[in-house]
């Protein structure tokens, strides 16, 4: 399990890691924490013939923030994300996910950018950041444009980016007063890519009546699979538990497209989101009613 | 040969220059061209963390980085802890609740540990045990190692 | 006897070394001028080869060989057969079918090996295998264990007229008699899937032939050095001084690091011969899960015939035993599961048929357990389905069944993976189980928590099962004892060591006998060497007889220090003794002599040895038992299942060993813990996919899920001890205990949880997927 020969660059900037991005297009790879990247080259599924590693640029490694969003470098670890209070303060749902997300080893050097362009399905921050209707700012060599969640996640393991675009920052929008969140999954063990999860956000106006619902699934089919008919039916209704079981049976059944495998049929993964939409919707619920993101 | 990286860095300490081939696995250059073999592989896919080492102060798995990436880095292995002489708590406490058997996923557990009790110097059950819970044991069943841990925090506690 | 230092928490002698990165594992041997192999292994499961060319993989910088099956020409032969069928029964059909260094025609199971190169450094070598090419012809693959016995199947190997690998019958007393007198017959389907050992070190083999000293040295993480280095000698045409073989520290056994004569441990031996240079191979993760052996897939028919009562009248059993591509491990696993499909209980008529099937799967050989936990696992199961057939107590019918403490030695009538006759030496089964369910809080559970838990709409369960381990077997294992001219004491014995404590426990033995601490004995594992004769670690049987043959022999020793003492310092035998290093008069302290001083007079450079004596102060004796020592055990857990989710939580694990004489309670206490960590695996995470084709479908840690600290409940251990009477220590093994009885107790926790379902869960493993399904049978039945 070694991986094949490839050629390695380190650029020390943005501009220089553009450059041999588009000099080398479709034959590179973008090395952010390799923490997807590196297990399959080793087990040589993935043999680029040139790695550009971007761990060496600073500027991609920053967390800044005001009041209209929380900007995350691409290369800011998992493990730094986990512990920053601006991220805890402005983002808890990527805070709370944060812990999810493999082992500490794999957190410590793991990005959040990285697990971005991958977008593995399973990922918690690929549902998240769709949930918190995140945008994502791509760099290439002609200039600069800034793509929507909604827009950037385009298909199993595939992103709105082309092979000499570059992830540079996250922006998370902050969530409206009196919304609440949350973040269910269901793995074997609690570090496993979860069988199913949910990301739930929802948003309530003066007289508890729910203003906006979002719900987003993650190992429940291609990529970040939404469930907009379900949260349309939370749309300016009271939250109720017949509701939330309404909607949890309509994103179960007519909204997600799960797959087989050996850990989970399709039954069992949708049988699952029913369970977890529930649990998740009720836990959003009661945090919105608290007044503010935390109870 | 052509494609290859002139990398330093600092390994429990002691600068190292050596040429490597830039797909040379960390774990590999640590335990091949260095002779430190005391960091361990069992699965070269990042799930196992025998091969767990300190990167600037932070346990991540040497199986997962390419060797020219710790280029003007700081390492530390399981040889930087103690020596057989003089050796760490966390190691002391090891030997002293037989949490190791065959001892090979040993070392990934001490690297794992040795930050992590700086910042949990009185940490419960449940905390250590998710803590390790990026560490496979397969002779343990991971009892005696968090008694280790207890044992550990009271020693270093107590200086 | 009271002993000073066996049975004492002695901290191991070993971990210094392992604890700072200082000792030494195959992998860690770098030699000068090494090459490294890599293998090209079969994609396929059932395949005919049809050509392969490696004229490009040649030609990569750094390559120094590809070599096929052709090009081992008279060298390449199967490996040996490990283990014979026994000899002591009748009529039973054996096909020796053995695995093949490199694949000449057709590939049997997915990762078997076709070609090999060596380069000077791995990654080259595994560019160079991605270089072969290679062409197949996929053949329809045998994995089903009952459909691989129908007429029309593929055929495994196709010199058979089936995929029938063995059968025999083992039967005691009259099952057909005790079936026309029983009140209940139960009759139930069994399936047991595979796991792997999974040992955090892989296999691996560094091999370096000196042609001016005409001598091969060789590194192998293996659990039996002995055998191998009389294997390679054997298939080289070498005499045994010619080869020595180091089993260092090695990371993990349970089991399938003694499958000798694995194809690389015939590859590697030829091609550093060939090249005069060492070669290094150390297998990886992925070669692991397709190439090491693996276990426990069975199905079970079984019956059960019992009286009103709950007695066990009979029990009648079919099962069907993969063995996957080939069978040179013999019969040792399907056997041990005959030996425990009777747990703890006195049966009096027992009649079990063993099919053992050829399937394109990696080969079977034992792991932890070995065969005992699906033993355990129907007899318990069908306990329990019998209890509530009965509307018994499941406690009560256990209790009315266990063979009294009166009866042993007791004799079971059929013969035991060792061929000896089935003989459980002693044993004091009801103190221990009713100590269990005291320590579990089992009544406190039933009559109070789980009502009071129910009501919060919790669904929590209690599973308690007791089991029994053969342990000890033979043959025999050797050790020699030696004091040396610093008063240290040198000694060895030929069983590997893969974590099980010997350079410490083993110590313990030699420093009681002989007076010294533990640190003055430098114990050596695993080197031939270091001595000649031996089989393996292996079977839980470590400390009985090694452990017994260390005894012996330090003991020897000891007789000769008391008879070269009492004439030194001119006092009876009987007068001295040996403390501290030093033999003395007991009731003289000062007059005394060390260790040392009688290590060098035992070995003059002056004058003559007696005849009729022996230099030195040394001894190498064996212990070889009759039969094995039964171990005893019973665990217990409560669990809390969420029947929406399927997650599991243990809340509480308790278990009561019962190993006879312990040598270190901290090793025993160590291996109960580690053994439930693989037994749980069993229950509820680890299962080796396959599909029809014969494709392993999670050969990798992140698919194949080894529980972690997350999942492990904290377990207590509780000793009782029934000394074993055939071994001086009185010790019985415990190395596998602790993974047997897992799966039992938790089924039966898990159905006491869900206790609306009615469930009678007949398989292993379960996952929350198949739980699930379960569930969902008996919603849509109900």
């Amino acid at each position: 399990m070694k991986p094949a020969p490839f050629k390695y660059y380190a650029p020390r900037s943005v501009p220089e890691a553009l450059s041999l991005l588009h000099e080398h297009g479709y034959d590179a790879k973008v090395l952010a924490g390799g923490q997807s990247l590196v297990p399959m080259m080793n087990f040589r599924l993935v043999q680029p013939a040139v790695v550009v590693d971007i761990n060496n640029i600073p500027e991609l490694a920053t967390i800044q923030g005001d009041n209209k969003s929380l900007r995350l470098g691409a290369m800011v670890r998992h493990a730094a994300a986990e512990k920053d209070s601006l991220v805890k303060e402005s983002a808890p749902l990527v805070h709370e996910s944060m812990p999810r997300i493999a082992t500490m080893q794999i957190r410590n050097r793991g990005t959040i950018g990285g697990s971005l362009s991958h977008a593995d399905p399973s990922a918690e921050l690929v549902v998240v950041t769709t949930a918190l209707k995140a945008n994502f700012r791509i760099q290439n060599q002609s200039g600069e444009r800034v793509v929507p969640a909604s827009e950037f996640f385009v298909g199993l393991l595939m992103t709105a980016m082309e092979p000499e675009d570059l992830l540079v920052e996250i922006e998370i929008p902050p969530l409206p007063p009196r919304s609440g969140w949350s973040l269910k999954e269901v793995a074997r063990r609690p570090h496993d890519f979860a069988l199913v999860g949910v990301a739930a956000v929802l948003t309530l106006d003066r007289k508890d009546r729910c203003e906006d619902a979002r719900l987003v699934y993650l190992s429940a089919g291609d990529g970040p699979i939404s469930a907009p008919e379900a949260a349309a039916l939370l749309q300016g209704e009271k939250i109720t538990p017949d509701l939330i079981a309404a909607a949890a049976d309509k994103a179960a059944v007519d909204e997600i497209d799960p797959g087989s495998d050996i850990h989970a049929t399709a039954e069992f993964r949708r049988h699952l989101a029913n369970v977890l939409t529930r649990r998740a919707l009720e836990e959003a619920h009661q945090r919105a009613l608290g007044g503010k993101e935390e109870i | 040969m052509e494609n290859q990286f002139d990398l330093s860095l600092t390994v429990n300490g002691v600068s190292y220059q050596r040429e490597v081939d830039p797909r040379r696995l960390l774990s590999d250059f640590l335990r091949h061209d260095l002779g430190l073999t005391g960091t361990h592989v069992g699965c070269e896919h990042g799930v196992c963390g025998a091969c767990t080492v300190l990167l600037d102060g932070a346990p991540v798995r040497s199986c997962l980085i390419f060797a020219p990436q710790a280029h003007e880095h700081e390492i530390t292995t399981v040889e930087g802890l103690g020596t057989i002489d003089d050796m760490h708590p966390l190691q002391e406490a090891f030997r002293e609740a037989h949490a190791l058997q065959c001892g090979f996923c040993t070392p990934g557990f001490l690297t794992t540990l040795l930050p992590w009790l700086e910042e949990h110097p009185q940490p419960s059950e449940e905390e250590i045990r998710e803590a390790i819970s990026g560490n496979l044991c397969r002779c343990t069943g991971y009892q005696h190692i968090i008694d280790a841990v207890k044992l550990a925090a009271e020693k270093m506690a107590a200086g | 006897m009271k002993h000073k230092i066996i049975g004492k928490r002695v901290k191991r002698v070993e971990d210094p070394r392992l604890l700072t990165g200082g000792a030494l594992f195959v992998d860690d041997v770098n030699l000068p001028n090494m090459l490294h192999a890599a293998f090209l292994r079969s994609d396929y499961a059932h395949a005919r080869i049809k050509n392969i060319d490696t004229s490009q993989a040649k030609t990569i910088p750094g390559v120094v060989g590809v070599y096929t099956a052709e090009d081992m020409g008279d060298a390449w032969e199967p490996g040996p057969p490990l283990v014979s069928p026994p000899p002591t029964l009748e009529n039973v059909i054996f096909n020796s079918r053995r695995q093949v260094p490199l694949v000449k025609d057709k590939v049997k199971h997915a990762g078997e090996i076709i070609a090999v190169v060596v380069a000077e450094n791995r990654y080259i070598a595994e560019d160079a295998v991605e270089e072969i090419s290679l062409e197949y012809e996929p053949l329809p693959a045998v994995v089903d264990l009952e459909k691989c016995l129908e007429p029309d199947s593929p055929l495994v190997h196709e010199d058979l007229d089936s995929n029938l690998a063995a059968h025999l019958i083992q039967q005691k007393g009259d099952y057909q008699k005790a079936l026309a007198t029983a009140d209940l017959v139960i009759k139930k389907r069994f399936h047991l899937d595979r796991g792997a050992a999974a040992a955090m070190e892989n296999r691996g083999l560094v091999v370096d032939w000196n042609e001016k000293d005409q001598h091969l040295m060789v590194w192998d993480a293996t659990q039996s050095p002995i055998p191998i280095r009389n294997g390679m000698a054997s298939r080289l045409g070498l005499r045994t001084h010619q080869v020595r073989v180091v089993a260092p520290f090695v990371g993990g056994g349970f089991g399938p690091k003694i499958m000798m004569f694995y194809a690389e441990e015939m590859v590697l031996p030829w091609l550093t011969r060939q090249l005069k240079r060492p070669v290094k191979w150390i297998e990886d993760r992925r070669e692991n899960f397709y190439a090491t052996t693996q276990e426990r897939e069975q199905i079970h028919e079984v019956e059960m015939a019992l009286s009103r009562e709950g007695r066990i009248l009979g029990i009648k059993q079919k099962i069907i035993h993969d063995t996957g591509a080939y069978d040179p491990y013999g019969l040792t696993t399907p056997l041990n599961t005959q030996s425990h499909s009777m747990g703890a209980y006195d049966v009096e008529n027992y009649y079990s048929e063993l099919t053992v099937v050829f399937t394109n799967k990696t080969i079977v050989t034992p792991v932890r357990g070995a065969g005992r936990p699906q033993g355990i696992f129907i007899v318990e199961r069908m306990l329990d389905f019998a209890a509530r057939e009965l509307d018994l107590d499941p406690r009560e019918i256990r209790r009315l069944n266990f063979i009294p403490p009166e009866a042993f030695p007791y004799n079971h009538e059929i013969i035991d993976q060792a061929f000896t006759d089935l003989v459980f030496d002693s044993g004091n089964y009801l103190p221990a189980y009713n100590k269990a369910l005291e320590k579990i809080g089992y009544d406190k559970f039933i009559q109070e928590e789980q009502p009071r838990l129910r009501a919060e709409g919790k669904h929590v369960g209690i599973g308690v099962v007791p089991f029994i381990e053969t342990t000890g077997v033979g043959p025999y294992e050797g050790a020699r004892v030696a004091i040396e001219p610093s008063g240290k004491i040198s000694a060895a014995t030929g069983v590997g060591t893969q974590g099980q404590s010997h350079m410490t426990s083993f110590a313990q033995i030699i420093a009681e006998v002989l007076g010294v601490e533990v640190e003055d004995v430098s114990m050596v594992t695993g080197d031939t060497a270091e001595i000649h004769w031996g089989t393996g670690t292996f079977a839980s049987r470590g400390a009985v007889v090694a452990g017994n043959a260390v005894n012996a022999a330090a003991l020897d020793v000891r007789q000769k220090v008391l008879a070269l003492a009492s004439k030194v310092l001119k006092t009876p035998e009987d007068e001295l003794e040996l403390e501290g290093g030093q033999v003395r008069a007991a009731d003289i302290p000062e007059q005394s002599i060390s260790l040392g001083e009688l290590a060098i007079l035992a070995n003059p450079f002056r004058g003559a040895v007696e005849p009729g004596t022996e230099p030195g102060l040394e001894s190498t004796k064996y212990f070889g038992p009759a039969y094995g020592a039964t171990a005893f055990g019973v665990h217990g857990m409560i669990l809390e299942v969420d029947p929406e989710t399927m997650m599991i939580k243990i809340h509480k694990y308790v278990t009561v060993e019962d190993c006879g004489t312990m040598l270190n309670p901290l090793v025993v206490e160590g291996q109960i813990h580690g053994g439930v960590s693989m037994g749980l695996g069993n229950c509820y995470y680890e299962k080796l996919h396959f599909d029809e084709s014969g494709q392993l479908l999670n050969a990798s840690l992140a698919d194949y899920l080894i529980p972690s600290a997350s999942e492990m409940p904290h377990i207590e251990v509780i000793h009782e001890n029934t000394p074993a009477p055939n071994n001086a220590l009185g010790t019985k093994g415990v190395g596998e205990a602790g993974a047997i009885p897992v799966p039992a107790a938790f089924m039966q926790a898990l159905e006491n949880a869900l206790p609306e379902y009615n469930l009678e869960i007949t398989e292993t493993p379960l996952s929350p997927n198949r739980l699930y399904e379960l569930l969902q049978k008996k919603e849509r039945n109900k």
